[in-house]
């Protein structure tokens, strides 16, 4: 708990936080429709697919600060040689970025398909899925961000691995909201997308370790 | 303690089958050039870098992390957080409880500085918000990189009394400097090693 409340404070304010996010979020969100056109059932069609991709997009902000500046100013150092490991302190370096950034994100997710025309129905559904796939993202990011650790343009590195990664639970999470607002089974879709955050939340942690110690080495 | 320690960075080799221990009661000072090493092998000491060859123990049975403290070149300080704050975030880190802060606060003469964002503090204080932890949470080894580079005369001094007392009731010092160091010492000098 002690390094979650430092994190979060950290992630709040690292790049704007969350206010930046959301501000990245609506700028893509209210691109669209000057984009594809304004027609309400065209915009209805894209609401959840762009919401998906502004989500993925907005939670790329901050990552390339998440362990960069612990390694320019020694943090890292008295980090990996503390209580929990570096395995743990990923983990809640990832925790923290989902609770700051992911969450605030996943609360205007259903806002921005609502304004884009999405049926009101899958609301609801579109926080549910927009929180669990948040969470996948940040701990994603989070091991995008150790393996760009050091390395010069690291924000760029970071979306180009983290990136297709993102793929999945963007294709699951914009593939059931589609076939709830068709009135069609969507649990599946909603179980990949968990799959998939389980996935990651599980494996990053342990890469993102490997890849810090290497580049502590 | 270290054994037959073969250290490199990149290419370059810094540390060939080094071997030597530093008991309770003791200090070592790693003296030598530039380059010669002395803050790798801290580091391999802290466990952060790993040797080509060799062996580090520790004695003790606790985590290796719970006997040592390492002060760095860097503090880890978070300029646009409090000296409280991270005061707080780095002696609790280490182990340390609320009587431990204090006890270092009162003898660091951290007080007037803890409401001060890191970021208006000077080096020296800054060094001696990073060396809190030496106080607030007991551990039986110090690391230490170039401690004395930022303090004056009388912080100088008092790393001495703090160091004298810490050797005193068996704990042990290595640290690297270039500077003399004010608590009785061995020196290993690394400049020929490799």
């Amino acid at each position: 708990m002690l390094l979650f409340r430092r994190e979060f404070g950290l992630a709040w304010g690292r790049g704007g936080g969350a206010i930046m996010a959301l501000a990245f979020f609506a700028a893509i969100t209210a691109l669209t429709p000057l984009t594809v056109g304004s027609e309400p059932e065209r915009l209805a069609a894209l609401a959840v697919g762009s919401s998906w991709l502004a989500l993925a997009l907005a939670s790329l902000l901050s990552l390339e600060r998440l362990f960069e500046r612990d390694f320019e100013d020694g943090a890292l150092d008295l980090l990996a040689i503390g209580p929990l490991g570096l395995v743990g302190v990923s983990a809640i370096k990832a925790l923290a970025q989902w609770v700051a950034i992911g969450l605030p994100l996943a609360v205007a997710a259903p806002v921005a398909a609502a304004a884009l025309g999405a049926p009101d129905s899958i609301l609801p559904l579109t926080l549910a899925a927009a929180a669990i796939g948040g969470l996948g993202f940040a701990f994603t990011g989070m091991m995008g961000a150790a393996l760009a650790l050091g390395s010069r343009r690291g924000g760029l590195l970071i979306a180009v691995v983290v990136l297709p990664l993102f793929a999945p639970p963007a294709i699951f999470g914009a593939g059931l909201l589609v076939a709830a607002a068709q009135g069609l089974p969507w649990v599946g879709g909603l179980a990949l997308i968990f799959a998939w955050t389980l996935f990651s939340v599980v494996v990053s942690p342990m890469v993102a370790a490997f890849s810090v110690r290497d580049a502590l080495g | 303690m270290v054994r037959d320690l073969t250290v490199a960075r990149g290419d370059r080799l810094l540390i060939r089958d080094l071997s030597f221990s530093v008991g309770p009661g003791e200090a070592v000072v790693l003296t030598g050039p530039n380059g010669a090493g002395k803050t790798s092998l801290l580091r391999v000491v802290a466990g952060l870098l790993k040797p080509m060859r060799g062996a580090v123990e520790l004695s003790g049975e606790s985590e290796w992390a719970d006997r040592l403290h390492l002060i760095g070149h860097q503090d880890g300080l978070k300029a646009g957080r409090t000296a409280r704050e991270e005061l707080d975030f780095w002696c609790r880190w280490a182990g340390a409880n609320g009587a431990g802060i204090e006890r270092a606060v009162e003898t660091l003469a951290l007080g007037p500085l803890l409401p001060l964002p890191v970021r208006s503090l000077s080096a020296g204080q800054r060094k001696r918000l990073a060396m809190a932890r030496l106080v607030a949470a007991d551990r039986p080894l110090w690391l230490l990189d170039e401690p004395l580079a930022p303090l004056d005369a009388r912080w100088r001094e008092n790393l001495g009394l703090l160091a004298d007392e810490h050797l005193g009731t068996g704990g042990m010092i290595l640290a690297a400097a270039h500077d003399p160091m004010p608590f009785e010492h061995g020196v290993l000098d690394l400049g020929g090693v490799a």
